[in-house]
């Protein structure tokens, strides 16, 4: 491993180490000029000398949290070990996260949203509704919901039923938030008098409770935690769900959104981000692979062991987007969503195929994983979700 | 104090650390930043600041998170009763009197900041507290300061040395991290676990130690719905060799026996029947 050579304008340690603060920060370190600063003071309290006490210093003071910790080697490699020259020249856009430890999962195929450069604008700001969407594995449904009276959702492309199905979400997503805590705190107003803080305002007038204060009950918000199939038999719906899962993040509830097909990814960031075009770009990098094979108990398993841990709690909603077609056996999806259920409050499965009129639950997937969900709900047309609303008001 | 001596230090407590997590204690100090430990529940994130305090002689103050913790709690509360009786008892003669330090009732954190010795100041499992509790926290981590109204800012006379912890129940601010340094602790590799064995109880026999570890190891990379810790390795360690197990392969009724230890829920105790644990061992041995 050979050790970067810098340019001569980079005179001094405290320039490099400016320059690697900002190689870290250009990777998405929340890092300021204090770091570099605090880094310069910790090399002096170590050998600095020494490569891998100084790395580890380093580590210590500029990883903020488990993810920066794991990448932080390789980023320490790539700028003091020359490893990732390549990278460097390429001088990302600041505002693009670079995914620098993670080689690209899926290659990009027979999928819309991530076919090319015009794929930018598309994931976010769809077509006007030409049908170019429907994948091919859409056909077979196709010919089978042609005489369904409703609209299905795969034909809502346009603009409008994409606004729509945001503000469908964010009125599911309303629903269930509003949650009051069973402990009082005090507050301003409130049902319950706070005795405590009375007493103690009533030594300044003598002992005369005179002022008053009360105790309210907290609002506790419900967190909801959606996880998306993107598979080849659901691409037909994807955009849709998209749409759907930015409704609900932008709802001022704690939601965290989630894709996966054969592997999972987390897509909160990407779904939150003001500048569109910058997200459907983030989100694009991260559907590659949109459209293939299903592997719902693999995903939901990795969700489970990865970021399950942070993100469910007693207060969680599951919701699942999937039709419930997938590879794995129908035993593992059983196994992992007992373990779910287990470790969030209640778990809503949102089925397109439900709302079909002659659908019954025959796929053994969605067999083996019903004992386990407290709502199987249609989710075929937009009137069909927004007709979920009582139904997760109730959860 | 160098990152070496901090290692030795702490091994004389009986606290084996890794190059990293000394790393962290060593530049905590030497900063006077707090230190912000995560890493899956039972790798000895809090044994660490008992240890570290242990070994600086200085006292260790504890202050545990939970949902719905506030600064009457964690911070300092005036004692109400007692300013009461003072005042029907007309012992106190000016209202300033009332809010003098004899009707304060120190929490941790003001005990840990007006503390004259050195104190190690542990704030466990910090992600079970609320959001709003870690608004309180800013002040103190970055200033050493607290302010009392009443009182006025007590600063800090002797800078606590500062760790919380947290594992991931829910995430922590920017804010709160970016004051903090940061160290992931992860289960020990085999050899170091081995040294934490023979560190914590050096009666056990060295067969029974290298089978308590291997299978601890290789029942973490199984598919377990509580990973045991350390603390359950030893518990375990422990069990055996009181039951006077000195070879687990002679003794499998007592394995099975002992697994309580090791074992907290009843899908992980039958994922480990008797075969299930005969391989394991065959393994290591």
């Amino acid at each position: 491993m050979g050790v970067t050579r810098f340019p001569s304008r980079a005179a001094g340690l405290a320039d490099r180490m400016a320059g690697f603060v900002a190689h870290l920060r250009m990777n998405g370190f929340l890092l300021g000029p204090r770091d570099t600063g605090a880094a310069m003071t910790a090399l002096a309290a170590v050998r600095a000398t020494d490569p891998a006490e100084a790395r580890e210093a380093l580590q210590v003071l500029l990883a903020g949290d488990a993810e920066e910790w794991r990448r932080f080697d390789d980023l320490f490699d790539a700028y003091w070990f020359n490893a990732g020259k390549q990278r460097e020249d390429k001088a990302p856009s600041p505002h693009v996260r670079v995914q620098a430890a993670r080689q690209p999962l899926w290659q990009p195929h027979l999928d819309p949203l991530s076919g090319g450069a015009e794929s930018q604008q598309e994931a976010d700001q769809p077509d006007a509704g030409d049908g170019e969407a429907e994948g091919r594995d859409g056909r077979l449904i196709a010919t089978r919901t042609d005489n369904l009276s409703r609209r299905d959702l795969r034909e809502l492309m346009d603009e409008d039923s994409l606004r729509q199905a945001e503000a469908v979400a964010r009125n599911l997503a309303r629903a269930i938030r509003d949650r009051r805590s069973r402990r009082r705190r005090r507050a301003a107003r409130g049902s319950a008098l706070d005795m405590r803080r009375i007493l103690r305002a009533s030594l300044s007038r003598g002992g005369e409770p005179i002022d008053l204060y009360r105790r309210a009950r907290p609002p506790r918000p419900m967190r909801i935690v959606a996880i998306c199939d993107v598979s080849g038999s659901m691409t037909v719906y994807a955009r849709v769900f998209l749409a759907f899962l930015k409704g609900l993040l932008d709802s001022g509830t704690r939601a965290d959104a989630y894709l996966f097909h054969t592997r999972l990814m987390r897509v909160t960031d990407a779904l939150k981000d003001h500048d569109t075009l910058r997200a459907a770009a983030r989100l694009s990098l991260m559907a590659e692979g949109f459209g293939g094979g299903t592997d719902i108990s693999g995903s939901l398993e990795s969700f489970l062991a990865g970021y399950g841990a942070r993100a469910l709690n007693g207060r969680t909603v599951v919701v699942i987007l999937s039709d419930g077609y997938c590879t794995s056996e129908p035993q593992a999806l059983a196994e992992v969503l007992e373990r779910m259920q287990r470790k969030a409050r209640r778990i809503v499965w949102l089925n397109p195929l439900k709302g079909w009129r002659d659908y019954a639950p025959v796929a053994g997937a969605m067999q083996a994983a019903a004992p386990y969900l407290d709502a199987h709900l249609p989710a075929n047309s937009l009137p069909a979700l927004a007709a979920l609303e009582p139904e997760f008001a109730r959860l | 104090m160098s990152f070496g001596e901090v290692q030795v230090a702490l091994a004389e407590q009986g606290y084996v650390a890794g190059d990293r997590l000394a790393m962290a204690l060593h530049l905590a100090g030497a900063l006077g930043r707090p230190l912000l430990l995560e890493g899956p529940a039972g790798v000895g994130k809090t044994e660490v600041a008992k240890a570290w305090a242990a070994a600086r002689d200085a006292r260790l103050i504890r202050l545990q998170c939970y949902e719905g913790l506030d600064a009457s709690h964690a911070i300092y509360e005036w004692n109400y009763q007692r300013q009461l009786l003072a005042i029907r008892a007309a012992e106190v003669a000016e209202e300033a009197q009332l809010f003098s330090e004899r009707y304060l009732l120190k929490r941790p954190l003001l005990e840990a900041i007006s503390s004259e010795e050195p104190v190690v100041l542990l704030i466990d499992e910090i992600d079970r507290a609320d959001e709003e509790f870690e608004a309180y926290l800013l002040e103190i981590l970055s200033e050493f300061q607290i302010t009392i109204p009443e009182l006025g800012t007590i600063a800090a006379q002797v800078r606590p040395m500062v760790i919380l912890t947290a594992n991931g129940t829910r995430d922590l601010s920017d804010a709160l991290r970016r004051r903090c340094l940061y160290a992931f602790v992860d289960f020990p590799d085999r050899e170091t676990e081995l040294s934490i064995l023979t560190a914590r109880m050096p009666g056990v026999e060295p067969l029974l130690a290298r089978q308590v570890v291997g299978v601890v190891q290789a029942l973490r990379r199984e598919d377990m719905e509580k990973v045991p810790g350390i603390a359950e390795m030893l518990d375990w360690a422990a069990a055996l060799s009181g039951l006077g197990v000195n070879d687990m392969a002679q003794a499998p009724e007592a394995v099975q026996a002992s697994l309580v230890c090791l074992l907290k829920t009843a899908a992980d105790r039958d994922a480990a029947p008797r075969e299930v644990m005969d391989r394991l061992i065959g393994k290591v041995a």
